[in-house]
This record gives C-alpha cells, structure tokens and sequence, in this order.
C-alpha cells in the first residue's frame, strides 16, 4: 500500500516514531489540526489499519485526543479502522461501470479470489471490496489494485490481476 | 454560425506534446499568461476573467469572475486570503479532472497561480481526491518543477508576488466536493457542510476570505489570458462561454474526455464522437450532467450542451458528464443505484437527507423486487419532496431530483413493476443486483453481531 503519503514524506520504516514528521506536515498549514488527514495517512502506512495506538500517536503529535482523530478517520472510506489484506482490490459499481458490467467483474474476483466484496482471505492477504465512482467512468469497468487503476478491465482479465497479486506475495517471501 | 462540435482551447497541444514536462509546457507559451498576469494590475486580471463569463466547471456554474469579485481585496482585510482548488471529483460520471491533472498539471498550476495573484491570495491549497493516486504524483511532480522556475514560490516571476501551494488530499468522500465540506475537511475535520451565511469569499477557509474554483475552471484561466476575456467570450453560446470537457461514459462506444465547444448537441457528442450505442441496442436514457441531475429521454438527443438549453429541458449541464443508457436498462434499478451512491455519502448532519436517502432505497428496493403497493410509490415521491431544498447542501436534492425525475419520465415501468410484481426485464436488466458499497457495510454489521471480534 505505497504512494499514501502527503508531499515529500517516505514511507514510515516498521515500529518508527512518527510524531516528528507528523509535526513537519502540520508545519505546511496555518492550523496544526489541518495535518489530521495526512497524519492518520501515515499512521495507516506503519500499522497497515488505524489501531488504537494510531489514534493515540497522531492525536499526541497534533494536540488532539484519540477520540477526536477517530471520529476523522470514521468519516473516510480510505481509512480502516479494522484490520485489512496487505493488498487492496476495489471494484467500481457505481452506474457508468455498472452499465457496462461492474457486476460480472466484481463476481469474477469473488470467484478467483474465493471471498466475498467487503471480505479478506484466509491469508490475511487479499481484501476485495466495491467502492463508489472511481472517477474513470469512460474506461469501465474500473479497478484499482492497491491505489492503482486498471481500466477498462473485463470479467476474462480478473484471472491474470489475481496471479500478478498472487506472484508479487511469493516474491515478498508472503 | 457553424455547427458546433469539438473543439481544443485546453487540449490544443495535448495530443503531439508531454504537457506534463515544465519544458514542452514552455515551448508551447505554457506560463507565458502568467508572465502578462504579473505585469498588471490584479484588477485588470479580475476584469479579464469578469468579461470572459466563465462560469464555474465543477457543477454549480456560477460566474468565475463574479465569485473572485465577492472577496475583499487584500488591503481592506486583516485575515489572509486562500484559494482553493477543488480537486475532489467524485460526481459520479466525471472523470474530466482527473485528465486535466494527469496531462495539463502545468496549465493548473498556471491558473492557480493567476487566480491566486488577481485576489491577492496569501496561499493556495489544491483538495486533491485521495484516490487519486497518480494525478497527485504528476501535479506533485509539475508544482516542484515550477519553484524550480519561480513560478510558484516567494516571488513569482521576479514581481515581488509570493504564493505557497499547498496540496491536500483527501481520503474517500464525495461530500467533500461540497465546496463548505471540504473546507472543513482542509482544517482537520469531518467533511460536513456549514450553513451559508457566511460564504466563503467572506468568511472561508480559517474564517478567511477564500475563493473556491474547480480544476477546471482554473486551468481554463492561462486561456483567458492568452485570448484576453471578451475574445474567450466569442467561443460558446450565450451565458455559456467557451468549452468544456465533456466526460461521456455508459452504454456508448468510445467513452472518454471530449473537449467541445459549449451549445454542441448531445446527439453529436453520443452519435458522432462518441460512436452511437454498441451492440445494436437502442438509446433509452441520458444523464447528462453527472448523476444528481434529472434524466433526458433519447427524444431529447437533440438538446444542445450549454447551461440554458439544459435548464429549458429541466435538467442541468452540472459537472459535464455524460451517462448513455440503453434500452437494456431498468430505470427502478437506475434509481436504487443513484439512491445507494447518495445514502453511502450522506454526511448525516441534515435530517432529510441522511433519513431519506436511506427511505428512497428501502422504496426502491421494494418497488425493484415488485413487493410495493401503489401508495409506496407516492411515498417514494413525497420523501423526494421532503428532502428538496430542505438541507444545508445540496447532496440530498442530488438523491432527490434525478430519483422523481426517473419516476416522471418512466412511469410506466415503474407502473409496471407494481402490475406485475416484479421486475419486466425479468433479471435480465443491465443494473440486475448490482452490489453497492451500501450492501457491504450491513453485511459487515450482521457478521459482526453474530461473530464478535476477539
């Protein structure tokens, strides 16, 4: 899950302490509380999800209560505020998708993936879930593996996306 | 006068050049409108874009220039003045900036920062759509090469005018595309819309004055300034100037951004450019302006894209984003998508909107699987009612006016529905159990009732 982070930030190495560069965005915006958003970024990058913990570092950093930074992270659909596959496929099925078969799609990954969209595989490694409009309505049916599109993608490409996110586990020793 | 069909101002270079490199920008005059803006008076840049008549490309199409002109000038304030570029496309069927930021990012970053010196901005934040992964990383890329040049910067172009960008993305809402909700999410809080008074030329971002303008409108601003306001103004049609890029997606052949000058007909969109419907099948339905507008039937082809023609068919040009459907569609199953999409997004601070977006796909769904009486038709059109011009922003009148318009237009299907106890098409309609993200989460919620997390 690369390439979540704000302007000129690098991913966050495991266990590192984040209240540093978290204060260095909050530095970007006249209002500190402005840098919740990219810091609960950040914090998902190191857990993977938004733990407990995550609240309690993000809010330590900003002057705010744990509390505050869930109820933040609650109204985004880009946060997780459980536990989610290291991988993420999200399957379009607003109208413009849906008309040209978001459905058949989203079925063919269930199928390949053997789970069912808003579930997680046995391995903990794969979680397939529908999103609202991508923003690619032109090219549908659109798929986003891990932040990144794929577009249009048919029902027969779904076999090959779920190899690639199958070899690229082995090939992190996963 | 001409027909009118495409037509590139934005795009003129885009098809032979990499607009997404500082230098091919250049070699085309890219930030030489920037280089005229600095030398004059910002009144003289507001002037230009007054007489141009833009008017805003996210939705709302209010007048570009009379909305900078509502800011107090910088002088007669003693708050800073942001601008805020809304870069949260989300209305679904649009998909027009998202091609703006990932092939003309220094035309953006141009408008910004002629926007931000002829209102004297202090700093500028651009809103950028978290899901947008790869347009964040081009404009990034495209922001860094401009400081390189002094474009950007404490003092742009040698004229003693300093400007910060700041880009902000968001993180998966499509009520932050509401232009009060996403100064909320900017300043570190839920994306839920204010009460207006006060608007934000007043009283926006931090309690400052702020302008707010779409993507596309400002990088159509360079334009402006190159042709000079009443020049850009010849281009369109009346109280529709210049062009637009149009988002054309559903059942039609060659879906994509299409850049037309404003007053082309739908038909030539849909039929010329776009190659007609494929697989034979017949023109049902047009959505064209984004989903929260009211439909046009394929009787309607002829209606020309500009915000007039649009508003005398009782509907809305909105974000420009044109939907096909075709004849293989059930209308009823069209509503309970669109019902789902405004339920999911509902922020839940106005009561009609976050209780009847939930009523409409309870409706919905019951009418779809043929299990509603008559007088549950008449409630799904009285709850429409209920929840228009009822609420502090319009995302409920989105769920609303396009649902009653299905129901106005397509009666007899939905008539149908009710005769015959369920669904004419028979499971066979294109939309036939489309999984929403609505569904998951109440799935997520059984299991968890029936199996606690550990």
């Amino acid at each position: 899950m690369s390439g979540q982070l704000p302007e000129g930030v690098r991913e966050p190495a495991p266990g590192e302490d984040l209240s540093g560069r978290i204060r260095a965005i909050a530095a970007e915006y006249p209002v500190r509380r402005s840098a919740v958003m990219p810091a609960l970024r950040l914090a998902q990058e190191k857990y993977g999800w938004l733990p407990p913990e995550a609240f309690r570092e993000v809010g330590d950093a900003l002057g705010l209560t744990p509390a505050y930074c869930k109820s933040i992270a609650s109204f985004y659909d880009m946060f997780h505020l459980r536990p989610v596959g290291r991988h993420l496929v999200e399957v379009c099925t607003n109208i413009s998708c849906a008309l040209v078969g978001a459905q058949q799609v989203l079925e063919a990954f269930e199928h390949a993936l053997g789970v069912h969209a808003g579930e997680t595989t046995d391995d903990g490694e794969v979680t397939l879930r529908t999103v609202e409009c991508a923003g690619g309505c032109g090219w549908g049916t659109v798929v986003a593996v891990d932040h990144r599109y794929r577009e249009p993608v048919r029902p027969d490409d779904v076999p090959a996306i779920v190899a690639d996110l199958r070899r690229e586990e082995a090939g992190d020793g996963g | 006068m001409a027909a009118k069909g495409l037509r590139k101002l934005l795009f003129e270079h885009a098809e032979n050049h990499d607009l997404t490199r500082l230098e091919e920008y250049e070699a085309v005059g890219g930030y030489a409108s920037l280089r005229k803006a600095v030398g004059m008076e910002r009144q003289a840049v507001l002037d230009e874009l007054l007489a141009a008549d833009v008017r805003g490309r996210g939705g709302a199409g209010f007048p570009m220039g009379r909305k900078a002109s509502f800011l107090p000038k910088p002088g007669d304030t003693p708050k800073p003045i942001y601008l805020t570029a809304n870069a949260d496309e989300s209305e679904p069927g649009t998909f027009k900036d998202r091609e703006i930021m990932a092939r003309l990012p220094h035309m953006f970053v141009e408008g910004c920062v002629i926007t931000s010196f002829a209102i004297g901005a202090d700093a500028a934040f651009i809103y950028l759509r978290g899901e947008y992964l790869k347009e964040f990383e081009i404009v990034r890329a495209a922001l860094e090469e401009a400081r390189e040049k002094d474009y950007v910067g404490p003092d742009v172009l040698g004229s003693g005018y300093g400007l910060r960008i700041v880009v902000h993305r968001g993180a998966g809402a499509y009520i932050c595309g509401e232009e009060t909700a996403l100064l909320e999410s900017l300043e570190g809080k839920r994306g839920q819309p204010r009460s207006k008074p006060p608007f934000p030329a007043i009283s926006g971002l931090y309690a400052s004055p702020t302008l707010i303008n779409n993507v596309e409108t400002l990088a159509t601003v360079p334009k402006i300034i190159e042709l000079g306001g009443e020049e850009y103004a010849r281009i369109g049609v009346e109280n529709s100037a210049g062009t637009r890029l149009f988002s054309l997606s559903g059942n039609v052949a060659n879906g994509g951004n299409y850049e037309l000058e404003l007053g082309t007909p739908l038909r030539t969109l849909i039929y010329d450019i776009g190659g007609g419907i494929p697989e034979g099948r017949e023109l049902k339905a047009i959505i064209p302006g984004g989903s929260s507008v009211p439909v046009l039937t394929a009787a309607e082809v002829d209606t020309p894209l500009d915000f007039d023609s649009m508003a005398k068919v009782g509907t809305m040009l909105g974000s420009g984003a044109v939907i096909v459907i075709d004849d293989r569609c059930c209308m009823v199953q069209l509503g309970l998508r669109v019902a789902q999409f405004y339920m999911h997004e509902s922020c839940g601070k106005c009561t009609p909107c976050r209780e009847g977006t939930r009523w409409m796909v309870q409706l919905l769904r019951k009418i779809d699987a043929g299990e509603a009486e008559q007088t549950e038709l008449d409630l799904l059109l009285d709850v429409c009612d209920r929840i228009l011009g009822n609420c502090l922003c319009p995302l409920g009148d989105a769920a609303a006016m396009p649902v009653a318009s299905y129901v106005a237009k397509f009666m007899d299907e939905f008539q149908r529905h009710l005769d015959e106890g369920g669904c004419p098409f028979g499971g066979s309609s294109s939309l036939d159990h489309v999984t929403a993200p609505v569904d998951q989460h109440h799935a997520r919620m059984r299991s968890e009732i029936e199996v606690p997390v550990a």
